[in-house]
């Protein structure tokens, strides 16, 4: 397919986005990401059965938290898709780009540098 | 299990305001599980402070701890080490560990990060609810398991109030009327003729009424 997406994209393989607790999207911004976005399988596809379910709730969750600390819950996002659809994933990638360029640095990030 | 609330961020961020060095406490007990205080609350709460005050360039040093239990002096004891390095305890234990700790440490102020609410179960993952208030003077032979004391808004004893509607409460209509649920059970055990014996007066001075309580045991004592 060869596509491209933007290279400030890095990504963390997890088995599952079940896998991914709170504590790993905090440490994200704490470590000075702008943005996290967790590429889940469709709802109903889960090899693990709610993984992604689970994954999403959790999402909503830190949205909470990043707007009490005042990181703003925007800067996370989910999406759903197949791993056939290569074009979504760079869809994806160029959607979340944006919109946390957007939104700017972390302010966590710019107040320590 | 002892059932908390972690308290409004805001709440918790304006408490520490004079503080750099926070000791945050969590508690492996209740708290854990009710996901309420520990490890894992402990290590969101802390990336939470800390995300706060980098952004509003007053960086904040937290030590995360979370003890075995914060209601036993052997493992409060462990905590020693720390406390000369923090300016202020931030605790995630309930009520008894946050006064525990505070009772040790004489030099520290403790705060709490939680709203401590009830002795209650886990429903469901993710939900708890409240099933004893510690009156003291159990009555759960009498109603076949089910306390009126904690379940009945008004604690009454002689069957429900005029406010149970269609087995609901009508102080929430999420909580179900104890006494329904009673009658209920005496029903399903085919006891029903034991919701005509009229219960006494309760004594409530076991319970708050007569001042805070103590359990000694002289044989364990060392």
């Amino acid at each position: 397919m060869r596509l491209s997406y933007p290279p400030n994209v890095k990504i963390v393989k997890v088995p599952c986005t079940g896998r991914v607790d709170i504590i790993h999207v905090m440490k994200a911004f704490e470590n000075g990401a702008d943005g996290v976005y967790l590429v889940g399988c469709l709802e109903g596809d889960c090899h693990f059965l709610v993984g992604n379910v689970r994954a999403r709730r959790r999402v909503e969750y830190v949205k909470r938290l990043l707007d009490e600390c005042g990181v703003g819950g925007d800067r996370v996002a989910m999406y759903n898709m197949s791993s056939a659809e290569g074009q979504r994933f760079a869809e994806a990638a160029r959607e979340v780009t944006e919109k946390i360029r957007g939104l700017g640095p972390n302010p966590a990030k710019s107040a320590k540098s | 299990m002892i059932v908390a609330n972690r308290k409004p961020f805001e709440e918790i961020i304006g408490m520490l305001k004079p503080y750099a060095r926070i000791l945050l406490l969590g508690c492996n007990e209740c708290v854990t599980v009710c996901a309420t205080g520990g490890a894992k609350e402990v290590a969101v709460l802390a990336s939470e402070i800390r995300l706060f005050r980098a952004k509003e360039g007053v960086p904040a040093e937290i030590k995360e701890v979370t003890l075995e239990r914060n209601c036993d002096p052997e493992y409060v004891e462990t905590l020693k080490p720390f406390i000369d390095d923090c300016d202020v305890i931030l605790s995630m234990a309930c009520g008894c560990g946050i006064q525990f700790v505070g009772e040790h440490y004489r030099n520290r102020i403790v705060l709490p990060a939680v709203d401590t609410t009830f002795d209650g179960v886990t429903e469901q993952h993710g939900v708890w609810a409240e099933r004893c208030q510690g009156c003291g003077n159990c009555v759960l032979d009498r109603t076949l398991g089910i306390c009126p004391v904690t379940r009945c808004a008004k604690s009454i004893f002689n069957g429900p109030c005029g406010g149970s509607q269609g087995g609901v409460c009508e102080v929430n209509k999420d909580a179900p009327c104890a006494w329904q649920l009673i009658v209920d059970r005496y029903k399903e055990m085919g006891m029903l003729d034991r919701y005509l014996e009229i219960q006494p007066i309760k004594d409530w001075s076991t319970s708050r009424d007569g001042g805070p309580r103590k359990r000694i045991r002289e044989d364990l004592k060392i």
